[in-house]
């Protein structure tokens, strides 16, 4: 990952105007506009899974991305809700308060390692979901309801974003919405991955008892990672909790921490974008499977599975050339 | 009071032989078995299909539920578990192949046995009254002796047969029981199995109190996480402290937290992330097993 090629620019190009254009485009002339809440969700789920990614990159398995993502869903429907503040400005915060809470968390449960951190991480989400039932903030298993929709953005007189409250269509404002930030993150990845941070993060990956030999703090950066794990977690959560204009304990589950995890094994752990294209693959998978009823469930693990005994090592590590070497 | 030990006793035996199984499958070959909860909801429909529904007497119907889960173990780990290990290039990967595993029994289950809650007739009747101090039913003291009884069954076989000491040198180092002549291959197949087994075992013994339904899977899953990072991953003892403990938390808390309202587990996850923080291997574990 030198500099980035022309064909990276055109990648990129292409990726986009299909995105911000094609897509929509799409939609509009099949009328399925159904799609557009399902590809939103793929959108804040692929933001919240590249947080879980981030973790993998220094070598921890992070199953506890619901837990951040349930933070941030309250901390927007809070603000939003009884200080009644815009919600673009509660959606930063959101982020920056989930961040906080990893960094407080962290601080402990980062000193371990492996499978310990990896089941650790898993009682998170039903931490913070007892404690969201237990705080009379959160309203308990009510939950936070009739969260209004975010309202305009003006500067200097001049409006950026319109009240969604005045939008004909707001699936579609959603559905930009989310694929801008998620577009923002996975930049933020790159750019990230391909700095001295990332190249710290792949030394720790592989051996941290060595990369604190050569003198990196690696206590110090864990910490950092997971709080930027964490906020985007935060966003990803406080979106969704502005779309579906509600939030309850039961919005993420532990279900939802392992999937945020699947969803980078199925990309491949080797590859920044991966977890965007595990979300697409498993989200839309298991809509499109609907159609099969009551064996939705068996052929979805089923293939699951599958793949990862064909593909052990994610979606994006098919190459031309892996062929040849297996046939060897 | 009497009766809160008495209640400890009875959560702490069952809650160990779940997380032997879970123990027994990570110490062998590195795995988190995510469907350990799955295969105790298996195990729990099996007995209730032979003893509830085919009228077969409980011993023999329990026993079907060890075979069911064993053959399946087997299976699971020769054609899953020891393909993906030999060719992903990261340990985690049998993760993800775990995780789809507990979807994959959880359709099964619904498909074969539906998602209705099950329970079947009461192996005795009758309750111990000893005096209004400790109050418990015969059946529960029963499957709390059987549980007791299959835990020592399973430390003397692991300690004094031939295949437990295999087990027992795999778990140590892979490598060197390989130098050593043990067959890693046949003996991991084994290790699974046996921890199926055991996860099949718990679910035919609690079917008869508790009842067995579908969502039962996840939650066993986590409980049996927190047992075993309470003892320490991989470790025999470390398991069955760790359910000892976790039931012997509950009972306590359940006593008296109740007054607070619903945060026994909340108190619990909130001590066990401070008591990692200062042990982070838990009690006997190896350092990073």
């Amino acid at each position: 990952m030198s500099k980035p090629s022309p064909a990276h620019w055109i990648g990129l190009a292409v990726f986009l105007a299909a995105v911000f254009v094609a897509i929509p485009m799409l939609i509009a002339a099949s009328g399925r506009t159904d799609f557009y809440f399902t590809l939103t969700s793929v959108a804040l789920l692929a933001i919240a899974s590249a947080g879980v990614w981030l973790m993998f990159y220094i070598g921890r398995i992070h199953i506890g991305q619901g837990a951040f993502a349930l933070i941030g869903a309250y901390v927007s429907a809070i603000l939003v809700t009884k200080a009644e503040m815009s919600f673009w400005l509660t959606l930063p915060l959101a982020g920056l308060f989930a961040a906080f809470v990893a960094v407080l968390i962290g601080i402990p449960i980062l000193r371990l390692r492996g499978v310990y951190f990896a089941m650790i991480s898993l009682v998170l989400t039903q931490v913070v979901t007892l404690t969201a039932l237990a705080l009379p903030i959160t309203n308990g298993a009510k939950g936070i309801t009739s969260i209004p929709l975010p309202g305009a953005i003006s500067a200097f007189g001049i409006t950026l974003v319109p009240d969604f409250a005045d939008i004909e269509n707001t699936r579609l404002a959603f559905y930009l919405t989310s694929c801008f930030l998620m577009v923002l993150t996975f930049a933020a990845m790159h750019r990230l991955v391909n700095s001295r941070l990332g190249h710290i993060c792949r030394s720790m990956q592989q051996n941290e008892a060595l990369a604190a030999s050569i003198g990196v703090n690696i206590a110090h950066i864990r910490i950092i990672v997971f709080s930027i794990s964490s906020f985007f977690g935060g966003i990803g959560g406080a979106m969704f909790g502005s779309i579906a204009q509600s939030v309850y304990p039961s919005t993420f589950v532990v279900a939802d921490s392992v999937n945020f995890m699947l969803n980078c094994f199925l990309g491949g752990l080797g590859y920044v974008f991966g977890p965007m294209l595990g979300t697409l693959v498993l989200y839309f998978g298991w809509d499109l499977l609907f159609e099969f009823g009551r064996y939705q469930l068996l052929i979805y693990s089923g293939l699951l599975i599958l793949a990862m005994l064909v593909l052990p090592n994610g979606l994006l590590s098919i190459r031309p050339d892996m062929f040849r070497r297996s046939s060897k | 009071m009497e009766q809160i030990l008495a209640n400890g006793v009875y959560l702490g035996a069952q809650y160990a032989m779940i997380a032997l199984g879970l123990t027994l499958i990570f110490a062998l070959m590195n795995v988190l078995n995510f469907a350990h909860g799955q295969m105790y909801v298996l195990g729990g429909f099996v007995t209730y299909t032979f003893y509830g529904q085919l009228g077969w007497p409980f011993v023999p119907a329990l026993l079907m539920s060890c075979l069911t889960l064993a053959v399946a173990g087997a299976l699971i780990e020769r054609f899953l578990f020891a393909p993906v290990i030999r060719r992903s290039a990261r340990e985690e990967s049998t993760m993800l192949l775990a995780a789809g595993l507990a979807f994959l029994l959880d359709a099964i289950i619904l498909l074969v046995f539906g998602e209705k809650q099950r329970g079947v007739p009461k192996i005795v009747n009758g309750v111990l009254n000893w005096d209004f101090r400790v109050i418990m039913p015969y059946d529960r003291i029963l499957i709390c002796g059987l549980a007791i009884l299959s835990i020592v069954t399973f430390i003397l076989f692991m300690q004094y047969s031939k295949t437990g000491r295999a087990l027992r040198a795999l778990a140590q180092d892979r490598t060197a029981a390989e130098l050593m002549g043990v067959d890693v291959a046949r003996y991991s197949m084994i290790g699974f199995a046996i921890g199926a087994m055991l996860a099949g075992l718990v679910g035919g013994l609690l079917v008869t109190i508790t009842g067995v339904n579908l969502g039962m899977g996840g939650p066993t899953s986590i409980k049996a996480f927190m047992m075993v990072m309470i003892g320490g991953a991989g470790v025999i003892s470390g398991a069955i402290a760790g359910g000892i403990i976790l039931g012997f938390l509950e009972a306590i808390g359940l006593a008296v937290l109740s007054q607070y309202g619903d945060i026994t587990y909340l108190v619990i996850f909130v001590s066990l992330m401070i008591f990692l923080a200062i042990r982070p291997r838990g009690l006997m574990g190896k350092p990073w097993g």
